[in-house]
């Protein structure tokens, strides 16, 4: 449900000079409003980050047991998690992308189905709009294992995809990349789709219209026109698809989409955190996602001029 | 014919694009109505016995782990909603120093994958020697939901006329009367909008409350720990009933708004 987050900065960034003129007051009441709740989120969002970054240069304690580890500066911890896991790192990356790619693929035509040609029909644009998000109400664990059953060798899926010589009979679909991505794809598609949907939503047609009186062709009027206005919408929607994929790791879990070899790197984080309690590890792959995805955040952002997004 | 056919593309296509949305959605409603023994995964018959005896399998452990997710919703709901709400008023109404660090304060943990803020949190958690539990994760789910509380009440805070408060304050109200007369009352349906998504993240949650949990099951816990031995046909009773209910909820408030934009429009 994040979406609600991106799209709705959108109208307060277009609302914001008019609200302007109204002088904002210098006051008192300004910090008795906004300490307690930026305390909060520096105790529990920035210094985890900090003790993160700690715990990744952490050493084993000397004849310490497992899980016990000493405060050091031990920089070779990063150097050892990139050897032993840069395949699960080139993984994130490349089935947050294609993830990210497909999504957009599908839900550029819904969202401007839903913004731009339902606009005559404010019933039905509303009815779309609940179907889109009635994923969110359900729980993100049963869809994924609802994708789990249907594509289980014994499904009627699979069954008539092999009858059909389409798959091999000794082929699986469930712990493939292709499902993970599947997973990935169909699980991020409202967070693509609605902030598309808000920018589609706000398209004056007049400039399609103008496009279209200048003898331009209508892929040109897409091209040229309704890409670039929908800009904002893509950065957002790529942004809340991309990031939460490439830290994923319900849908390629073994007990869910993937299989061994596609795990991703938050199944690494969670198996050296939680089951073999290698701390630092973890920590260190952490910090490396962490950052990978703030640089391509930051670069895209600038990229595309949408710095509003904040 | 060619004419034809491009005007019925796109909309047969975003038909079909929301019928795979609902896929799965289907796919748990109708296996909720499975007479399955553990494991729901094949079909072995209708009944309504899941839905009337919801509570009954494994001692309740379901139930016991929904009842967790509700608390812990709840709890944290009202924190972030509180917190989020008050930086929302501050930040579109008054000037103070730091500006642009606080708004990148309150967009980082959006931008942060889910699986960072949980270990990051654990890790911390665990050099302080802070035992996990119910507590550590509401802190958690609070963290993350304070964020998305703020972009949605700001942009309700941004769009109040601020001559509505004025003239309270012309006509002698206090500055509480105005706030809890005047402001609160017009903020409202912003802070309602705000607590429910946060209601509906720390509910879902499943990635940052692993890493926090300890022994305590949430709901998306107890199916994750019981995705590799079969999930049991009350958890799809439950999964499906929470859909219903906020359906009917999200369709209530949309027929709602439309009728009183009809009446509003009538007025005017």
């Amino acid at each position: 449900m994040a979406f609600a987050a991106f799209s709705s900065t959108a109208p307060s960034a277009t609302a914001a000079p008019s609200t302007d003129p109204v002088a904002r007051r210098r006051s008192p009441v300004a910090l008795f409003l906004l300490l307690p709740g930026i305390l909060y989120l520096v105790l529990f969002f920035l210094t985890p980050l900090v003790s993160l970054l700690l715990t990744s240069f952490q050493s084993p304690r000397e004849f310490g047991d497992i899980g016990q580890f000493d405060y050091a500066f031990r920089w070779q911890n990063y150097v050892e998690v990139v050897t032993t896991y840069w395949p699960h790192i080139v993984r994130s990356f490349s089935y947050a992308l294609a993830a990210t790619f497909f999504a957009l693929l599908i839900s550029y035509p819904l969202a401007y189905f839903i913004g731009v040609k339902a606009r005559k029909w404010p019933l039905l644009q509303s009815l779309m709009l609940v179907l889109v998000i009635a994923p969110f109400f359900i729980s993100f664990l049963l869809r994924t294992l609802a994708w789990k059953q249907l594509f289980s060798d014994e499904s009627f899926v699979v069954q008539s995809l092999k009858a059909l010589s389409l798959l091999g009979p000794e082929a699986h679909v469930t712990g493939t990349a292709f499902s993970v991505i599947f997973g990935l794809t169909y699980n991020f598609i409202p967070f693509m789709t609605l902030p598309l949907y808000t920018t589609l939503e706000r398209l004056d047609v007049r400039y399609l219209e103008a496009g279209n009186d200048l003898y331009a062709s209508p892929f040109q009027v897409f091209r040229k026109i309704t890409i670039p206005l929908s800009m904002p919408g893509i950065v957002a929607g790529t942004l809340l698809t991309f990031i939460p994929a490439a830290g994923d790791y319900i849908n390629a879990s073994r007990d869910f989409l993937g299989g061994t070899g596609t795990q991703m790197m938050g199944n690494v984080i969670e198996a050296n955190f939680l089951v073999l309690q290698n701390y630092p590890s973890a920590a260190a792959l952490s910090i490396i996602l962490m950052t990978v995805i703030l640089v391509i955040v930051s670069i895209y952002v600038k990229r595309s001029g949408t710095e509003e997004l904040l | 014919m060619k004419l034809s056919l491009g005007k019925w593309l796109l909309p047969v296509y975003s038909g079909l694009a929301l019928l795979f949305l609902m896929i799965p959605i289907g796919y748990t409603f109708v296996y909720s109505f499975n007479d399955s023994l553990k494991s729901n995964i094949t079909w072995r018959g209708f009944t309504f016995d899941k839905w009337l005896n919801v509570c009954n399998v494994q001692n309740g452990a379901v139930c016991q782990a929904f009842g967790n997710s509700l608390f812990i919703g709840a709890v944290a709901t009202v924190a972030a909603t509180t917190l989020g709400t008050m930086i929302a008023i501050a930040i579109v109404r008054y000037r103070f120093k730091f500006r642009s660090q606080t708004s990148l304060l309150l967009f980082l943990p959006m931008a942060t994958p889910e699986v960072v803020l949980g270990a990051g949190l654990a890790a911390q958690f665990l050099s302080l020697g802070v035992p996990k539990d119910m507590l550590t994760i509401i802190l958690a789910h609070t963290m993350f939901c304070i964020s998305f509380v703020v972009v949605t009440v700001k942009a309700r805070v941004a769009s109040l006329d601020p001559a509505l408060e004025e003239a309270g304050r012309d006509l002698y109200g206090s500055a509480w009367q105005v706030f809890a007369r005047i402001t609160f009352p017009l903020l409202l349906p912003g802070i309602l909008a705000a607590a429910l998504l946060s209601f509906a993240l720390s509910f879902d949650d499943f990635i940052i409350t692993n890493f926090n949990s300890g022994a305590v099951t949430t709901f998306p816990k107890y199916i994750y720990i019981s995705a590799a031995r079969g999930i049991p046909a009350e958890a799809n009773v439950l999964a499906s009933a929470v859909f219903i209910l906020a359906l009917v909820v999200v369709v209530t408030v949309q027929v709602s708004g439309a009728a009183k934009a009809r009446r509003l429009a009538k007025l005017s």
